[in-house]
């Protein structure tokens, strides 16, 4: 990231400094160049705050994180952002770790994200979501822009595929996909194919935005004006591809490694989360599925549409067991088409239990990612959420055309 | 001198009156001073580098969170070095500092399971009872050997 000033987020947290993970944390936000800090309360709050917020819990760490969060919500502090972090595995924490974050969002219209740490937590781990949140701190100009202007690509090096859109005065002209294999050399390819498409040259391109796993090694080669997680780009993405820039959506993106669900306002990002590594609740699990039944991935909606997810019994969410579950109902005269539906409705359930129980899912609900076009997907999220669910158009795009959209931003008006 | 170790660990009120029998005090704050004035330890200011949740695992398995296994890497070997325990129940949170509920219930517990002499008071909330309070911890203080047995 380029320029300018020290972004100063709040940690709010029970403790991280005895995980052994504090330096990571100051390591991801020093990155950044930003500073974390804790807000400063009073003591006495410390006998009160737990009738205050109705949660009164046990711990006096849990019991300092509210009040934390009542001197940032009431401007004791002065932050642009908050990182609210708790011990994974401690119920307690997760309870007052959910509220604390409804309640800064809600009451500061701050920019707040939360993560559960273990004492293995890496600042590698940390620095999308830090990198999310100064962001979001310090560029709502630009993630305010609903137009794209002149011609620009955005580039998205996904861990799965890579994806490069040519876009020109709100039009995208030209689209490329290629799954990643070397991070470069497949960008190079995608981009390619998206220049082809738009029957444009490279040099004509007035700006070049990228995002993903990769965004850093193809930024700097490709000279990018802009170099962007994809929580950022692939929301901006995805309330524009869906034509709900204004007002609330929820954005779920499936991807191939991992997915992330996130509350948008106004096409501003605020609460979200992202799955940890764990291909059970990816596009990894459902690529899996398609090389068992022998058909394409591309066909595996299709299947899954006709087949019914109860015929089958799945006993674990996990890409190891659940792919085994599925191989046990073959073996027992499941058809595919069933297993194909169980596969979706797996992918989708965890999603369910681990994602959305954290944000608050306000409609309209936008499903974006490869996945997405698996017609199963959507129709499974349907189903357990009883809510209308929408692929935009370009779904698997999101985040090359949240890319090109945003760095338009940096076109010069003639 | 006997080394006390007190609860709630970081309590300087404790740690004073400990000092003024002629006995050590077995206190969080004196460990933290220790590691983070000990040239090698990597994360200042803070207390925990990331091989103590590892050794907090010889006192909390390996499911319990990550926080409490950094602190009973402080406090577990302070339960471990002491010849007796002061144990206040019910304090403020500012009597003693903060902490994690389940390092606090299970460093308590450590005590209890020790084969040594141990008081255990109430937090006093009126001025009788804080009198009370000193007189108990005192006369606890008083019975224990003063000469150095051993280390």
């Amino acid at each position: 990231m380029s320029n300018s000033d020290k972004v100063t987020i709040a940690l709010v947290s029970c403790g991280s400094e005895y995980a052994g993970i504090q330096k990571e944390l100051e390591s991801a936000a020093s990155s950044l160049n930003a500073e974390l800090v804790y807000p400063e309360m009073d003591v006495a709050s410390l006998d009160t705050i737990g009738q205050e917020f109705g949660l009164e819990v046990a711990s006096p760490d849990l019991r300092l994180m509210m009040a934390r969060a009542k001197a940032v919500v009431e401007g004791a502090a002065q932050v642009d952002a908050v990182f609210v972090a708790t011990c994974f595995r401690c119920a307690e924490a997760a309870l007052v770790r959910n509220e604390v974050r409804r309640y800064i969002f809600e009451d500061s219209g701050l920019p707040v994200i939360s993560y559960s740490f273990t004492e293995r937590t890496t600042a590698a781990t940390l620095l999308t979501r830090m990198e999310a949140l100064t962001t979001i701190a310090k560029s709502k100009h630009l993630l305010a822009r609903e137009y794209q202007e002149g011609l620009t690509a955005g580039i998205d090096s996904g861990s799965t595929t890579t994806k490069a859109v040519v876009m020109r005065d709100n039009e995208i002209i030209g689209e490329g996909w290629v799954p990643t294999i070397k991070v470069l050399e497949s960008a190079k390819k995608a981009l390619q194919q998206a220049l082809d498409q738009a029957d444009v040259k490279r040099e004509d391109l007035q700006a070049i935005g990228t995002t993903g796993y990769g965004r850093f090694l193809i930024g700097d080669h490709f000279n990018a004006d802009l170099m962007q997680e994809e929580i950022t780009v692939n929301s901006k993405g995805a309330v524009y591809l869906a034509k709900t820039q204004q007002g609330n959506a929820t954005v779920i993106d499936i991807g191939g490694m991992d997915n992330k669900a996130i509350s948008v306002q106004d096409g501003i990002p605020g609460m979200f989360t992202m799955g940890g590594v764990c291909a059970g609740a990816s596009g990894r699990f459902l690529e899996m599925t398609a090389k068992r039944l022998n058909v394409d991935i591309t066909e595996l909606g299709d299947l899954a549409i006709k087949g019914m997810q109860k015929n089958v019994e799945m006993n674990s969410y996990c890409i190891v067991f659940g792919i085994q579950s599925l191989v046990n109902s073959l073996a027992k005269g499941a058809t595919p088409e069933d297993v194909a539906a169980a596969a979706c409705h797996s992918v989708v359930e965890q999603i369910f239990e681990q994602q959305l129980q954290e944000i608050e899912v306000k409609e309209p609900l936008v499903l974006v990612g490869g996945s997405s076009l698996i017609a199963g997907v959507p129709k499974a999220l349907e189903e357990l959420l009883k809510i209308d669910v929408v692929v935009p158009p370009h779904a698997q795009d999101i985040g090359a055309v949240g890319a090109a959209l945003l760095v338009s931003g940096f076109v010069d008006k003639e | 001198m006997a080394k006390i170790f007190i609860y709630p660990t970081n309590s300087l009120i404790l740690s004073d009156l400990v000092e003024r029998f002629g006995h050590k005090p077995l206190a969080m704050m004196e460990k933290i001073r220790e590691k983070i004035t000990t040239v090698g330890v990597d994360s200042p200011p803070l207390n925990i580098t990331p091989e103590d949740p590892k050794l907090g695992l010889k006192y909390a398995s390996v499911e319990v969170p990550a926080g409490v296994r950094g602190r009973m890497s402080i406090v577990g070997p302070l339960v471990d070095e002491a010849d007796a325990a002061i144990i206040v129940l019910d304090s403020a949170s500012a009597f003693g500092c903060m902490g994690c509920a389940r390092t606090n219930e299970l460093t308590k517990f450590l005590a209890r399971q020790r084969d040594i002499p141990r008081l255990e008071v109430k937090y006093p909330r009126t001025d009788e009872e804080g009198k009370d309070f000193v007189y108990q911890i005192a006369e606890f203080l008083k019975s224990l050997p003063k000469e150095e047995d051993g280390e």
